[in-house]
């Protein structure tokens, strides 16, 4: 009597627990009709892994550098491991858990989360961490981004964050509670509308240009775990023109990669007459990210710095990378070509993601 | 015992005194009953009714507040 | 910690593990541990106090044992040779000794906890009346943090000494059984205000395995949180919006802040009384009860007998009785009797305690002036109604109603929204603005906004709303059932797929509808070009 009395409470639990987990993918946001930015992590790992570059950092690498032009025109295979507002710790978590399944020749990470030394909002580590398969350094990267008042427990069992969406439940919610479609190309956010860049106020004097505490140290985490790994670490600034990129950090940068035998690259510099980048054409929210045509003209500037530079292989004639890339070649396209027919149809791009707003949002971020 | 019923009687005159055991249990007489009870005791008998013997045992009929009169009436 | 949190949860959880595991002796120990560690939790140096009045207690009750013993041993010895005379003066003579040790102990514990809450409060009294005079300087203020539980561990405590020095029951000889009374964790966050016989039992003897009590305590428990979480909650959104713009919520609002208040109250305290509870059951010890239905009131002294029991209960025993059978106090009465006759000569006592007894408690919730005048507001209705009670007599004997249905409701509501009037006070926190806002009550007739969505810029959606109502009346409806037998009992008699379907739904309406946790708001995604 007593064992079956034990059998029954189990299976209840068994139940309650199914019950439980079921409903914990019901209420996580789908990130499917908006912020498609939510899906980028996940997206890694059905990947096949085996990339020359790894990108990481925050929105100036998901939305500037197109994997799919380095592979069509130089051959190479990059990931971008990026997201919404990345932090550099977050960074530099992703990376080490990246270097557990993979080990690239380069890694590129953009500088721009330097300046950000403590956690910032709730909402963007959601976006980052919610992605991360449970691992040692998911918890890492968590209990670096954790918020006041955030408990680690929330990210383990995320159905304690997202019950309060109990009366916002979407259709897709229900739609996409077993998987969802594919949303980027190895980790670039295609967009190919266009905002052309309007007038961006200069970055305001502060008292104290140098970065924090914090960010170094990740900054040289970094470095060391590149180096263990006998990977080649490329410091970036992509070409967004806003945030404002200020002349005091740049140098900071230029420093450290001298100090640490670093490449710096501060692609701002060349934007406009070596890269080819119009400002007025090729930014899709008024110059804080590159639009598609923009962010192919950097990809294949950057590409061929990779290639002669960094010695990376071309792999069009190899067979086990033609069929993926093939596949990848047509997705992209194919995208392309179905936003373009929204931009006619509908003025926006109504189903990335897009908001039909007139103003780009960023400038309350300094 | 007469003066303790007529004492009774004048809290609640609606009530059967002689054979209610459960005076304290059934709330039949409250806190300020008690009070006012012990206030009129102590005043009838010259005795002085010590705060520990407020328990339920003692007040629960007419026959148990008796008793409590008689025994303190003897320990003078 | 506070019960609705995760690591309170973690905190049971290990400790009902270990609690089960080891050898049953140990058992008491182990809670002791558990409570100081739970204590800590508050601020290690805040232990400091709670075993100050573990210690100054202890020993003031060893002193007052010893002089039992010492008595009861003389008293055998010498049976023949005392007078009656002797044998009283020599009781009254211990009695002096030992009541000297219950005031020290009483005015060093009583007067730890009037410092730490007090002073600020006396301060800035004194200030205001300085500032009335035209007095130039002002006393700097000096406010203290309160260790945690200090009002309910204090009262709990001295109640204790008091009843060894009424000798009701010898006093603990172990003081680290005495210290586990003390800080037994469940009860210092809120109570219940237990007496050292009600928990001798429970709380030391060995406790085996019992999953009907177990699983008992593991429902209160999720009751509990479900009052809190879903209900208590929720409703603070709206409650706070109301309380804290007086001047932008007048007129109806200040009732539906009643309203809202009274239900918010309700679910917030004896949903943690039901952790409390719950959780010392878990580990085989039953605490005593501290509500019973209270709204369903008919009188507001019945009232005060039906929430916050263990309070109620402190204050009569010793406060109330000892207050008004004093000697000092019936012979206050009696002059008073001879002065100006015996209908006010017999009042004095009741009355004369009752002022003393509600002003103090209303202190003990807390120090501000409008705590206080709710207490004494609340004498007054106590005391007018118990005037009124012939006029109440004569109008039931004329009328026959009184056992009828709708007069009983009508007492219930008027109950209700006599004592919801009353709790207003808590809510602004400010005498005067409670009677301002009581003013527009009647002033200001804006009863039109209740129904063009005033009630949803509280901070509440109607889906909180339809929550709400459907959680208030599935307490409303487990409360009602529970008047003959306990729901629990009541639930364990049905099939068993019936009781674990109502614990699934419990544990996943917690789940969902619980008003915990950083809430998503989309609104943080607008700016997501980052």
């Amino acid at each position: 009597m007593k064992i079956k009395k034990i059998l029954i409470n189990i299976v209840a639990l068994m139940l309650l627990l199914a019950v439980i987990i079921f409903l914990q993918e019901l209420f996580m946001p789908k990130y499917m009709s908006e912020i498609p930015e939510g899906n980028l992590v996940e997206e890694y790992y059905s990947e096949e892994k085996k990339h020359d570059v790894i990108f990481v950092g925050d929105c100036e690498v998901f939305s500037n550098v197109s994997p799919v032009t380095l592979w069509e025109k130089y051959g190479i295979t990059s990931y971008i491991r990026g997201s919404a507002q990345q932090l550099i710790w977050q960074s530099y978590y992703l990376l080490e858990e990246t270097l557990k399944y993979e080990k690239p020749e380069v890694v590129v990470f953009n500088v721009l989360s330097m300046k950000y030394n403590e956690p910032q909002k709730e909402a963007y580590n959601r976006l980052t961490l919610d992605g991360m398969k449970l691992s040692k350094q998911k918890i890492g990267a968590i209990k670096a981004s954790m918020m006041e008042d955030e408990d680690l427990i929330t990210y383990i069992f995320p159905l304690l964050r997202y019950h309060s969406r109990w009366n916002d439940i979407k259709a897709e919610d229900f739609k996409y509670v077993l998987g969802k479609d594919k949303q980027s190309h190895n980790g670039y956010l295609m967009r190919v509308d266009i905002k052309p860049v309007g007038y961006i106020p200069k970055g305001r004097v502060m008292a104290d240009y140098s970065f924090g505490d914090n960010s170094y140290y990740y900054l040289e985490k970094m470095a060391k775990l590149c180096m263990e790994n006998d990977v080649e670490l490329i410091l970036i600034k992509s070409p967004s023109v806003y945030p404002y990129w200020y002349p005091q950090w740049d140098q900071q940068i230029v420093d450290f990669a001298q100090e640490n035998d670093l490449t710096y690259i501060n692609f701002l510099e060349v934007a406009e007459d070596k890269i080819g980048i119009e400002y007025d054409k090729d930014t899709f929210d008024g110059g804080l990210h590159l639009n598609l045509s923009g962010a192919e003209k950097f990809t294949e500037y950057f590409g061929e710095i990779l290639r002669s530079d960094f010695n990376l292989p071309d792999h069009r004639d190899e067979e086990d990378y033609k069929s993926i890339w093939k596949d990848k070649t047509d997705f992209y396209y194919a995208m392309k070509e179905d936003q373009e027919r929204e931009l006619k149809e509908y003025g926006y791009l109504k189903s990335y993601g897009a908001v039909a707003q007139t103003i780009g949002g960023s400038l309350d971020e300094e | 015992m007469e003066q303790i019923l007529e004492i009774l009687e004048g809290l609640h005159p609606e009530v059967d005194f002689e054979t209610c055991k459960t005076l304290i249990d059934d709330r039949i007489i409250d806190s300020f009953d008690i009070v006012t009870l012990i206030s009129d005791l102590s005043e009838e008998f010259d005795i002085n009714i010590p705060v520990e013997e407020i328990i339920p045992e003692n007040f629960n009929s007419a026959k148990a507040i008796h008793a409590l009169i008689e025994r303190l009436l003897e320990d003078e | 910690m506070l019960f609705t949190s995760y690591e309170f949860i973690l905190f049971v959880v290990i400790l009902f593990v270990i609690f089960y595991i080891i050898p049953k002796r140990f058992q008491w120990m182990l809670l002791l541990l558990a409570s100081y560690v739970f204590y800590s939790f508050a601020g290690l140096g805040y232990l400091a106090y709670i075993l100050a009045t573990t210690l100054s207690t202890y020993l003031a009750s060893w002193r007052i044992g010893l002089l039992q013993t010492i008595q009861a041993d003389y008293l055998k010895d010498n049976k023949e040779g005392l007078s009656r005379e002797e044998r009283k003066t020599y009781k009254a003579q211990i009695k002096k000794k030992q009541r000297m040790r219950l005031v020290f102990c009483m005015v060093f514990n009583f007067g730890i906890l009037a410092v730490l809450k007090y002073t600020n409060f006396t301060i800035l009294n004194i200030n205001s009346v300085f500032d009335l005079l035209k007095v130039g300087r002002n006393i700097p203020v000096l406010s203290f943090v309160l260790p945690l539980g200090i009002s309910f561990y204090t009262f709990q405590t001295m109640g204790y000494i008091i009843d060894v020095y009424r000798d009701k029951y010898p006093y603990e000889k172990n003081i680290f059984k005495l210290a586990l009374f003390i800080s037994f964790f469940p009860q210092l966050i809120q109570g219940p205000i237990s007496r050292f016989d009600d928990l001798k039992e429970t709380l030391f003897s060995a406790h085996s395995f019992d999953a009907m009590n177990i699983s008992f305590g593991l429902q209160r428990i999720l009751w509990g949180f479900f009052k809190k979480l879903v209900v208590a909650d929720r409703l603070l959104v709206a409650v706070n919006t109301i309380v804290r713009n007086p001047d932008d919520y007048q007129g109806v609002y200040v009732l539906v802040g009643m309203f809202f208040y009274a239900i918010q109250l309700y679910a917030d305290f004896t949903g943690g009384i039901d952790i409390a509870i719950g959780v010392a059951e878990v580990f085989g010890i039953k605490l005593k009860e501290n509500f019973e239905r209270p709204y369903f009131s008919k009188s507001i002294t019945e009232y005060w007998r039906r929430w916050h029991i263990t309070l109620g209960t402190w204050f009569r025993e010793y406060m109330f009785f000892p207050i008004s059978v004093s000697k000092s106090m019936l012979n206050l009465s009696k002059r008073c009797r001879k002065i100006f006759g015996d209908a006010i000569g017999k009042r004095i006592p009741v009355y004369l305690a009752t002022i003393i007894v509600w002003f103090t408690t209303g202190v003990w919730h807390g120090a501000a002036w409008n705590f206080i005048v709710w207490g004494l507001l609340n004498c007054l209705v106590i005391l007018v109604s118990q005037e009124c009670t012939p006029l109440y007599q004569r109008f039931h004997n004329r009328f026959n109603v009184l056992h009828t249905f709708w007069y009983r409701l009508f007492q219930v509501a008027r109950t209700f929204w006599l004592m919801s009037f009353l709790r207003t006070l808590d809510c602004y926190r400010n005498v005067g603005t409670t009677f301002r806002m009581y003013g527009t009550v009647f002033t200001k007739w804006n009863w039109n906004e209740i129904f063009n969505g005033g009630l949803l810029g509280l901070g509440l959606t109607i889906s909180d709303y339809i929550v709400l109502i459907l959680a208030v009346l599935f307490i409303l409806y487990v409360s009602l059932a529970s008047r003959s037998v306990g729901y629990r009992q009541q639930l364990a008699r049905k099939p068993l797929t019936m009781r674990y379907l109502s614990y699934f739904l419990l544990i996943i309406s917690i789940l969902i509808f619980g008003a915990y946790g950083v809430g998503y708001d989309a609104s943080q995604f607008i700016y997501s070009q980052f």
